[in-house]
């Protein structure tokens, strides 16, 4: 093992860190902070509260090698109003996000559209003369792939919830 | 004497049922011989004590939460917002309030106030620039963890986010100065906040905590009630060192041939010097201390390496060079202390001791970690670390300590060398006084030459840097131990940052003794110009700075000054005679002397300047 820390901003694996905390006023401040002035780069961060209205769940996508990922979640466990800090990496996880995306879709080109939202098993939310706008819902790489497959149609805009997650099984971020 | 100073003098008053007895007995204290003004309390009243489930307003309960944590002693400024909490104070028995000159200035004392108490420092300022002028003083406390508590002033809640006269959003600046923050939002929530931001503040790795009152939730009436104890489902500080490593660690030592000791700040925060000693007796390994663990062990034991790193002593940094086993007590690899940290103790294995697991691994990996109160792991430690005898080790350090002792010309005649005021410091106080030093080649040379043999006892910035530390610390420190005689080894630029302290100084009698050894320059800088940036002598020249006899002087201090060196002793004498006004003796030192050994930023030991030949004195 190297005797020296990796500098900061050093490229690695992406994690997937759930962080439990304090439903407060400053909270998101104080985590983006942290990742802003520590030097972390974050790749997605979503957040909402939870079944227990105090504690709000953030999920956070951060990368970096192991070391700055075991900074990232011992610097945020240091933060007063955090609850806990779960790396989901290595365990069997669900991973979802959320997608809307405002297509071109003009009367020549619904049916390959709409053969594409069936095949993705998504949904169209709004249509216009000239646009649909499909829901998607699925892991990472799914979203990715759609977006490939529309984008020779036209996206006009897109908007992704960024990534949430939750442990396979009994077991809950507290218990891991 | 210090003892029979504000405290109990404002006892007194505070006792006193007779209002025309009182200011009887001011005038003529104020008119006593020495012509010193002596303190001057306001008449106050007598506050009935708050009784739980009383109604009280918001301010009150905040005096009363900060009495009930063993808050004594307040430094601040009042100001508009503020003014709920300082009408409470005028009424106040058990809170000692020390009015400064600027905000930094009060930070700085309450952090020196708990350096040498161990307890946590309050500071008070209003919103807007009060509580920006916190923010270096803030700041300085979070890179040394220390435990301070700073209450400032907002605007009502319902202007908050309305750019009102003097709202500042000091949580949103403190936020990564701070080990936590508060904004009070509602009265009732001021007893648990000021017990929640006391037990943040002194536990786990201590560090400050701000808590912003608005000026509505000082007015408003609220039911005080006790905070027993504190529980934060979101806050557990790991006291409960992981035991596993123990044993790991023992093995290490056992099986080392060069093992140092690297004493950091954690040391002093937990109380650990007992325990250090004993590991440094038991082993017979040479202890080396950070800047800020000066005085965690006794540095005239054969057995100390005095300081490491940058303007470390050079067998400090040999030994840390050469050694087989590196063992961290609460010290955090500081950039300052390594230089470049890829060829720093390359050869050794190392122990990290900390209390704060992100300390692990964050600049430096060792092989064993122990994550726990320094003081506890050592314990913990000891019971399996066996005796061990002086070894070709110990012969090697005598060596270097015999080839490369930290040297200064001693010789002068004509022009005082700066390192000998420190010396003489020492000589004259026996190394018994608490010592502050601002911040620059002042305090390198007061590290190196002011060999501190007891903990709490040194007191400087030592992450921050923060130039201007030295005089209100040193207040802070004195206010915090009024028995002891306090020094503060200054230089010319770091003590025209914060001298208007020396008012409150003078105000409340306290007798801090400052020692500027003014070279009419900022002299780490015009070293680093000298030795790296070609002689291009930028920015650096304060020969225009006032005459310090005279300002001390205007202040009512006492103002004394050396040129030669044969006046040295003589003015530290007379300067330790005085104990009712703080002294400023103005030592005119040697205007182009270099702070030596020094390891330039970023290099190896192998790149040190060693102090010796030097090419120029004076």
């Amino acid at each position: 093992m190297p005797k020296v820390a990796s500098k900061i901003g050093s490229i690695g694996q992406q994690h997937t860190i759930t962080v439990l905390v304090e439903n407060r006023p400053g909270v998101l401040a104080r985590v983006a902070g942290l990742f802003a002035r520590r030097g972390y780069n974050v790749d997605s961060l979503a957040v909402s509260i939870t079944d227990d209205p105090t504690i709000s769940r953030m999920t956070v996508v951060a990368s970096g090698d192991e070391q700055t990922l075991d900074q990232i979640s011992k610097q945020l466990t240091k933060l007063i109003d955090v609850i806990r800090v779960a790396d989901y990496t290595d365990a069997p996880m669900m991973e979802r996000e959320l997608a809307l995306i405002k297509v071109d879709a003009d009367t020549t080109k619904r049916g390959e559209v709409m053969q594409l939202v069936d095949i993705f098993r998504a949904k169209i939310i709004d249509i216009s003369e000239t646009t649909f706008t499909i829901e998607v819902t699925g892991d990472v790489e799914k979203i990715n792939a759609i977006e490939r497959m529309l984008e020779p149609y036209g996206i006009r805009e897109m908007v992704r919830t960024g990534r949430i997650a939750l442990i396979r099984g009994a077991r809950t971020a507290i218990q891991t | 004497m210090r003892g029979e100073g504000f405290f109990v003098f404002l006892a007194r008053i505070t006792e006193s049922p007779d209002r025309a007895d009182l200011l009887k007995s001011v005038n003529k204290m104020a008119k006593s011989k020495s012509g010193i003004q002596k303190y001057q309390a306001p008449p106050r009243g007598k506050p009935e004590p708050v009784r739980d489930g009383a109604t009280v307003s918001g301010a009150r309960a905040l005096m009363e939460s900060l009495k009930a944590q063993g808050t004594e002693v307040v430094f601040g400024v009042p100001g508009g917002v503020m003014i709920p909490a300082y009408d409470v104070l005028y009424d106040e028995g058990g809170l000692s309030h020390i009015l400064v000159g600027h905000e930094q200035g009060g930070a700085h004392m309450a952090d020196g106030f708990a350096r040498v108490t161990g307890k946590v420092g309050v500071c008070f300022a209003t919103s807007g620039p009060g509580a920006t002028n916190l923010v270096t003083g803030i700041a300085n406390a979070m890179m040394d963890s220390i435990p301070m508590v700073a209450v400032t002033g907002q605007v009502r809640t319902t202007a908050i986010g309305k750019d009102a006269f003097q709202e500042a959003d000091i949580t949103g600046i403190t936020m990564p100065i701070t080990k936590h923050n508060y904004l009070v939002t509602e009265s009732s929530q001021i007893p648990r906040v000021i017990a929640e931001a006391f037990y943040i503040a002194r536990t786990g790795r201590p560090g400050p905590v701000l808590v912003d009152v608005p000026m509505d939730v000082a007015l408003n009436k609220m039911q005080y009630h006790t905070v027993p104890d504190v529980k934060m489902r979101s806050y557990n500080p790991q006291t409960a060192v992981n035991l596993d490593g123990v044993e790991e660690a023992a093995r290490l030592i056992a099986e080392a041939t060069r093992g140092v000791i690297y004493v950091g700040g954690g040391a002093i925060n937990s109380g650990a010097w007992k325990e250090v000693r004993e590991l440094a007796r038991r082993t017979n390994f040479p202890v080396t201390t950070t800047l800020l663990a000066k005085g965690a062990f006794d540095e005239t034991d054969p057995l100390s390496l005095g300081m490491l790193g940058m303007h470390g002593t050079a067998y400090a940094n040999y030994a840390v060079r050469d050694c087989d086993l590196l063992i961290n007590i609460g010290a955090r690899f500081d950039d300052r202390v390594t230089g470049k940290i890829d060829a720093w103790a390359v050869g050794a294995k190392s122990i990290h001791i900390d209390i704060d697991p992100a300390e692990i691994g964050k600049v430096y990996i060792p092989d064993v970690a122990l994550v726990g109160d320094c003081r506890e792991a050592l314990e913990a430690l000891l019971s399996c670390v066996n005796e061990r005898p002086r070894t070709e080790w110990n012969d090697q350090i005598d060596q270097w300590k015999q080839d490369f002792p930290l040297w200064y010309a001693a010789d002068q005649d004509e022009v005082i060398l700066p390192q000998m005021v420190c010396d003489e410091l020492w000589k004259a106080t026996k190394g018994e006084a608490i010592m502050a030093t601002g911040v620059g080649q002042h305090q390198m040379w007061a590290a190196q030459f002011y060999k501190c043999r007891h903990p709490r006892t040194f007191v400087t910035s030592g992450g921050l840097g923060t130039m201007g530390f030295g005089l209100p610390s040193a207040i802070g420190a004195a206010v915090g131990a009024p028995d002891r005689t306090v020094w503060c080894i200054d230089g010319d630029g770091s003590f025209m940052m914060t001298n208007q302290e020396l008012a409150p100084a003078r105000q409340h009698k306290i007798p801090v003794k400052v020692a500027i050894l003014n070279n009419q320059c900022l002299g780490m800088v015009r070293q680093w110009q000298t030795m790296f940036w070609d002689h291009r002598l930028s920015a650096i020249d304060l020969s225009h700075q006032p005459d310090f006899v005279k300002l001390a002087e205007a202040y009512g201090a006492v103002g004394l000054r050396a040129e030669k060196p044969s006046e040295v002793r003589g003015v530290i004498e007379k300067a330790m005679e005085v104990n009712d006004r703080p002294v400023i003796v103005d030592f005119r030192v040697a205007r182009h002397e270099n702070c030596l050994p020094m390891i330039p930023a970023g290099q190896t030991v192998e790149q040190m300047i060693l102090d010796r030949p030097r090419k120029s004195i004076g």
